[in-house]
């Protein structure tokens, strides 16, 4: 087992002093939020609750719940902790809600970020030998400088090419040697996909690591690009809100993702009642940062389903393991009153060979009824010619559809390369009852 | 004998085929013969074309996925009569017609058929057999 720690005294560290370690850290940074940040502070007082109230990590129960609206109502700089004069730096993510969410951070907070990505690069093998191609987007979105200071942390050579341009990046993949790679898992396939058709030889792409993220994927979406490309994948996990890219990280043993929780204290809450669940039981994410001082979060709901387990992984490390979340409490979709997660769908089409991973589901009423209809991309091999074999195809992805998600859709089948190749993050699904 | 013929599947939309047509337009490709299966939700255009290897090239290139097949064309006089008896050949020999169209030609009084058969071996040496002509690639390309 390859264990690559970055910093093998935080990510090895025993639970006992894990736990001490996040007490103190708690304790500090309830203080610094309330005394800083009115919003938060009437939140504490609300409850009667006091920052001495606040000694050790199991006291994290009593504090309040913070999510997306909060961010809204104290948009843009509401719940900065310090002074713009210490802030140094600035990201957002487009809100699904209307208004961005706005992040602060001190640079501090900033070498935090670049420790934390450093752990998550350095898990995949990344070693300042490396030539990191950062592919995710520069500018607001964390993706890409919080990728770009993980590899600076390393000491990678760095190429910040951000997003866009395919054919550029591939050239510059090739040109430059490229040994890692960070963008999205389905701009890595799209890549992969724009390789062989531009008949490119893979012994001439020297990426060996990849770190996928900012978008739900699945193992069979993972096979697909390990298939293609001689290179090992890394799902990583972050969100806005917490700092970007960094939060959580895959190891070598691939059995979920190490939350870096001397930074980002993990909780999983059942949803409905909001009370902490067990170890390997599914429920709502949360996440408070311990160590931020530009913006601190506690208690943030980031509506991601994943289960937790505590148990030292095969890699040696001791640091908290969550699942690949495996949807978002408000990216499901309920059709017909069934819970239809989109990357269900993904792994069905994945296991047809004749249909390419790119889908759309499109969700509508028409009177009562909801219809539920996902557009599937033949691919370029499938032999067209007879209506029968098309139409047969069409019912194999229907019943398999069918029995993995127990509802029906209508299957359209569309050219090979009708739908959108995206860069940024793939949308997947167009709800159409929302629009009254 | 068997000539090529290009399958392309196309989506019921306004203009899906116009932009296929108008790539073998603009390569100056000649359309022998066409045919369109439609169904509620798709299409499959099927043609015999001047020049296939050219076709397909510069559809592949528009990032349109087409497919090559091999089909029969019979010559039959273009008569009361005369598409029966191809028909009649096969049927009576237990062979199943997958689709059929036909086409005119310009300079004989011929009329010519496209024939996807299930055994299309066994349908081309019935046909020679029985003296029913099957067109060669060049007498189809070159009309």
């Amino acid at each position: 087992m390859v264990t690559n720690y970055w910093n093998k005294k935080a990510e090895t560290m025993s639970r006992e002093g894990m736990r001490a370690l996040q007490g103190n850290r708690l304790a500090s940074v309830v203080r610094h939020t309330y005394n800083n940040v009115p919003a938060y502070r009437k939140k504490m007082e609300n409850l009667g609750l006091e920052p001495g109230d606040i000694r050790c990590i199991e006291d994290i129960s009593k504090l309040p719940f913070v999510d997306k609206y909060d961010l809204a109502d104290n948009y843009p700089y509401g719940l900065f902790a310090v002074p713009m004069s210490e802030i140094v730096e600035i990201h957002a993510s487009s809100g699904t809600t209307g208004k961005q969410k706005v992040l602060g951070y001190t640079r501090h907070d900033l070498e935090i970020w670049g420790e934390v990505m450093a752990r998550t690069l350095a898990a995949g093998g990344t070693t300042s030998s490396d030539i990191f191609h950062c592919s995710y987007g520069y500018g607001l979105f964390t993706g890409g400088l919080g990728a770009h200071y993980g590899s600076q942390t390393i000491g990678c050579t760095t190429v910040p090419v951000g997003t866009g341009n395919t054919n550029r990046q591939i050239q510059i993949i090739r040109d430059f040697g490229c040994t890692a790679i960070c963008c999205t898992p389905s701009y890595m396939l799209y890549i992969a996909e724009t390789l062989e058709q531009m008949k490119v030889d893979p012994s001439e792409v020297k990426l060996r690591r990849a770190f996928l993220g900012a978008e739900p994927w699945t193992i069979e979406m993972r096979d697909d690009i390990e298939r293609r490309l001689p290179l090992r994948t890394y799902d990583i996990y972050g969100l806005t809100e917490m700092i970007g890219p960094g939060v959580a990280f895959e190891c070598d043993a691939r059995c979920g993702l190490h939350v870096n929780e001397d930074h980002f204290y993990p909780e999983i809450v059942d949803p409905d009642t909001l009370k902490p669940v067990e170890d390997g039981i599914y429920g709502e994410l949360v996440f408070s940062t311990l160590t931020k001082e530009g913006m601190p979060l506690l208690r943030y709901r980031t509506r991601d389903i994943a289960s937790i387990t505590h148990e030292t992984c095969e890699c040696g490390r001791t640091l908290a393991r969550i699942t690949k979340p495996k949807g978002r409490t408000d990216d499901m979709l309920i059709i017909r009153g069934v819970n239809v997660f989109p990357s269900q769908v993904e792994s069905v089409l994945l296991g047809v060979t004749e249909a390419s991973p790119y889908y759309f589901i499109i969700v509508d009423r028409v009177g009562a009824r909801d219809t539920f209809e996902i557009q599937v991309e033949l691919t370029e091999g499938f032999p067209i010619d007879e209506v029968r074999a098309v139409e047969k195809l069409q019912k194999r992805i229907g019943a398999a559809i069918e029995s993995a998600l127990g509802i029906g859709a209508t299957i359209r089948l569309l050219p090979p390369h009708s739908l959108p190749r995206v860069e940024g993050k793939a949308r997947h699904v167009e709800d159409r009852r929302n629009l009254k | 004998m068997f000539i090529s013929q290009i399958s392309i599947f196309v989506e019921n939309k306004q203009g899906s085929l116009a932009a296929i047509t108008e790539i073998l337009a603009n390569e100056n490709i000649d359309i022998r013969a066409f045919s369109i299966a439609d169904t509620t939700d798709f299409g499959i255009l099927r043609m015999i074309v001047s020049d296939p290897d050219r076709a397909i090239a510069a559809l592949r290139a528009k990032n349109i996925a087409v497919s090559l097949n091999r089909v029969i064309a019979v010559q039959i006089r273009d008569v009361p009569g005369s598409m029966h008896k191809v028909l009649g050949l096969l049927s009576s020999n237990g062979l199943v017609v997958e689709y059929a169209y036909a086409f005119i030609s310009r300079k004989r009084e011929d009329a010519y058929v496209i024939l996807r058969v299930d055994e299309k071996e066994k349908a081309a040496q019935l046909f020679e057999d029985n003296h029913v002509h099957t067109l060669t690639p060049e007498e189809v390309y070159n009309f």
